[in-house]
């Protein structure tokens, strides 16, 4: 090997880039970690913050309790808070055929062990009375919970540094070549850096990079409408969603309450640009007041949005290439990234380490986009523009 | 016919309004106040008896002749008061009108969105009592009321000299005029000044009428700190010699000079570049105020320059939009960017006698509030800054330690954070970064977004 080496290159300093160096210099791994920009500047430092167990895809549960119980350990893990906060998930449907729909969920969610509680009026509105008239039903979730992301990225990448992780921050990746048994991986100043494995958990930009290796896989760049409010009265404890995702809302402890809703716009991750239509604000506001009506008279502060890579069955791709020996993905996480990076870092560390193939990790292969995806009915509901319109990979198969 | 929609009643605008209206335009002036004038030509309330004549002073026949021009315009313009634009996307203005909110179509865009103080944070600048030298004045020019009993005017602008005298005949009590800019700094800078003579003499009167007045007047000054409990009691400075003082007082204006409110020339797509004079990023355009195509700016929503300015860029920028639309009129456009040109180069020149006090704001303790909003401490930016992986630019900053992110966007607290930011990194402003901006301008309600369609 030519230069200076190290064990795995991860390429990406986003929370799955942080957490998979975190847990690989656990387990003595050598690690560098290579962010074009800095650490937590995209999606995970401009998500929701939600830490969702309810509703998820029932084959990531395993995935996502583990990620939970790492979230519940995160200060004595990490060595400084993120605002965790265990603030319980309100998913609330407004008639017949959404509470069927979250029953659905909830008998999902009740197969992997998470409680849930089932609420119809007027209980529900006994038990939230500001939850206004137009929810009929709603399952509550106890033991889901918060957090900020725009402090969980740096401060995992901390505690990666402080275990010998070097973090390599406005290092941009120009190139990644196979090297004998491993790569060479070259950034925008011409520092070449071996490596015998390689992550790739580069966001919205991964797939250029797993091209590279002859394998690819249909990301789309999109991001949430986001806005934050001034700091209103306490109302709300439980983090706030309907069915349909015109509403989901939490409020933090100081007041401000911090909305997200579909449909997702299509960003520009050249660009980096992540529009926010004030059309797609004011429905969510209109959307918002309805269901808080104690919120009404707050007022809206900021917008933003951050580019988030989608796929079509709407769940990420985690584990090895399927077409180079010690290049692994983990990217495309869909919007619900956030709430699996732990176990993902984690899984994905054992993955390299141990070379065995963690069950959790299963259903996330790229392995299933060698043919054409099967495409999520979510993929569907919550953007604007069917993003696989024009896209061949995507229409060669009706949904 | 294309649409042209101006932002801002100000001078700048209705300057503006005034040539495009005079080549058969009938243009929407958007404004977010009841009445038009902007800040500096800002009209009492119409049942106020207030002598605006008086109060104006040298600018009076200014003052009435704008007001007089504008009250011929009403009829030739779609002119909307009370009215924010609260976002822009591509030619589409987001409006906020009676609690409301709606949109308008502008294929071509005038921002003309003024100026605000800018403020360098010091012990006690958020105490009850504590107002912008601009505020101070709004209070007087829109309500008729004085801040306070007694006054103390602080800061490094020749406007607290101005303020000072408005006080005084309006009954205050004027306690101090102490400006953080020593005499030599104001003599250096006297060349630029020439720009404008008939500003500077202006000037010159007003240092006059505060010494008549008997009221102390102090160069060089060294803020120490606002005193009072639960409400301003004192101030107390250190001066050119190094003496304390301490003044009672019941209010305290605070002047440090203008900021350009560019937040809406910044969702429009205008870029920006580092200004060291004034020490802030301002909006780019060219000699006549094209930022790109189809958005023009002008007035101090630009580059600070003053009403006289403001009122020339605005009917220069007009004369460039109809430039672009085809109607090019250079004997009326060239002695008009002269001009411009002219009384920017004053500003600069008071911005450079003036200065922003940077040392000031770097010495600062760390209990010193930076942001009020988010009650964020000097401090705490420091803090955040000197761990592991910190920020060292301030929107970074400002997502680890939510300065600037409160109620007010970073508008008041923005150019002390990138000077602290910048101190902590030891770069200049520019490499300290722009807070980058994004809607709604100014806070909006939930419930201005109508009902859910039943």
């Amino acid at each position: 090997m030519r230069g200076a080496s190290t064990d795995v290159a991860i390429i990406g300093g986003g929370l799955i880039g942080v957490w998979t160096a975190f847990f690989l210099a656990r387990r003595g791994q050598r690690v560098v970690l290579f962010e074009r920009d800095v650490v937590g500047a995209q999606s995970s430092g401009t998500n929701f913050g939600n830490l969702r167990l309810q509703g998820r895809f029932p084959g990531q549960y395993p995935l996502a309790l583990r990620s939970h119980e790492l979230w519940e350990d995160f200060e004595a893990l990490i060595g400084e808070g993120c605002e965790f906060a265990r603030t319980g998930h309100l998913y609330c449907a407004f008639d017949a055929a959404e509470q069927a729909r979250l029953e659905a969920y909830a008998q999902v969610s009740q197969q992997h062990g998470v409680v849930i509680e089932r609420l119809e009026q007027p209980e529900l509105r006994k038990r939230f009375p500001w939850l206004g008239g137009r929810a009929v039903a709603a399952t509550y979730s106890p033991r889901d919970a918060t957090a900020n992301p725009r402090l969980a990225t740096p401060a995992v990448a901390r505690a990666a540094r402080r275990l010998g992780v070097e973090i390599r921050e406005n290092a941009r990746v120009t190139a990644v070549a196979r090297h004998g048994a491993g790569f060479v991986v070259t950034t925008a100043d011409g520092t070449e850096l071996g490596c015998g494995a390689l992550v790739n958990a580069a966001g919205a930009w991964a797939v250029e990079m797993a091209e590279c290796f002859g394998e690819t896989a249909p990301v789309f760049a999109a991001g949430p409408p986001q806005f934050v409010t001034e700091p209103l009265p306490f109302v709300m404890a439980p983090s706030l969603q309907t069915i349909d995702g015109s509403v989901i809302a939490r409020q933090t402890e100081r007041g401000n309450v911090i909305l997200a809703g579909y449909p997702r716009t299509a960003a520009d991750a050249v660009g980096n640009r992540a529009p926010v239509p004030p059309a797609k604000t004011l429905a969510a506001m209109r959307a918002l007041a309805g269901l808080v009506p104690a919120l009404a008279h707050g007022h809206v502060i900021r917008v933003w949005s951050g580019i988030e890579g989608y796929l079509p069955d709407m769940i990420p791709v985690i584990g090895r290439s399927e077409t180079t020996p010690w290049l692994f993905h983990a990217f495309g996480f869909c919007g619900h990234g956030f709430q699996i990076g732990p176990g993902v870092g984690h899984y994905l560390s054992d993955m390299i380490v141990d070379g065995a193939d963690p069950p959790p990790l299963a259903p996330f292969s790229i392995a299933r986009f060698r043919t054409s995806a099967t495409i999520s009915d979510k993929f569907h509901k919550e953007f604007d523009d069917r993003p696989d319109k024009g896209n061949r990979a995507l229409s060669a198969r009706p949904s | 016919m294309s649409s042209i929609v101006i932002v801002g009643a100000g001078a700048a605008g209705i300057a503006a309004a005034e040539v495009l209206c005079a080549q058969g335009h009938r243009p929407v002036l958007i404004d977010e106040a009841e009445r038009a004038g902007g800040q500096g030509y800002r009209q009492p309330a119409p049942d106020l008896a207030l002598d605006m004549r008086r109060l104006m002073g040298s600018e009076a026949a200014r003052y009435e002749a704008l007001h007089r021009r504008f009250a011929a315009l009403t009829e030739r313009i779609d002119y909307r008061p009370r009215t924010l634009v609260w976002a822009v996307e591509g030619g589409t203005l987001h409006l906020l009108r009676e609690g409301r909110a709606e949109t308008i179509e502008a294929t071509t865009l005038l921002l003309a969105t003024g100026a605000m103080d800018r403020i360098a944070p010091m012990p006690g600048w958020t105490l009850p009592g504590v107002f912008t030298l601009g505020g101070a004045q709004v209070a007087l020019k829109d309500q008729g009321c004085l801040i306070g009993r007694r006054v103390a005017f602080l800061g490094s602008s020749p406007l607290l000299l101005l303020a000072a005298r408005q006080y005084r005949q309006m009954g205050g009590e004027v306690a101090v005029v102490a400006d953080t800019t020593g005499l030599a700094a104001k003599a250096r800078a006297l060349p630029h000044l020439l720009a404008s003579p008939r500003t500077l003499l202006r000037g010159l009167g007003y240092m006059a009428d505060t010494l008549r007045a008997g009221t102390p007047l102090l160069h060089g000054v060294t803020p120490l700190a606002i005193e009072g409990d639960g409400h301003v009691e004192s101030l107390r400075l250190r001066d050119a010699a190094g003496r304390e003082h301490r003044f009672a007082c019941d209010a305290v204006a605070l002047g440090y000079g203008l900021k350009p409110e560019s937040q809406l020339a910044d969702l429009a797509g205008a870029s920006f570049a580092y200004d060291t004079d004034f020490r802030l990023f301002l909006p780019k355009t060219d000699g006549f105020g094209r930022a790109r195509p189809g958005l023009y700016l002008a007035g101090d929503g630009v580059a600070i320059g003053g009403a006289d300015a403001a009122e020339a860029s605005g009917a220069l920028a007009a004369y460039a939009i109809l430039s672009d639309l085809g109607k090019p009129n250079d004997a009326a456009a060239i002695p008009l960017m002269r001009r411009v040109v002219r009384l920017r180069r004053f500003q600069r020149g008071l911005a450079r006698a003036f200065a922003w006090p940077v040392a000031q704001i770097r010495a600062q303790a760390a209990e010193t509030v930076l942001c009020r909003c988010e009650s964020v401490t000097i401090g705490a930016v420091r803090a955040a800054m000197a761990q592991a992986l910190g920020p060292v630019e301030v929107n970074r900053v400002k997502a680890m330690t939510r300065c600037g992110m409160g109620r007010c966007q970073g508008r008041v607290c923005g150019p002390a954070l990138q000077e602290i930011v910048a101190a902590a990194t030891a770069r200049d402003g520019a490499a300290a970064g722009r807070l980058r901006g994004q809607a709604p301008v100014k806070p909006i309600a939930l419930a201005a977004a109508g009902d859910i369609a039943p």
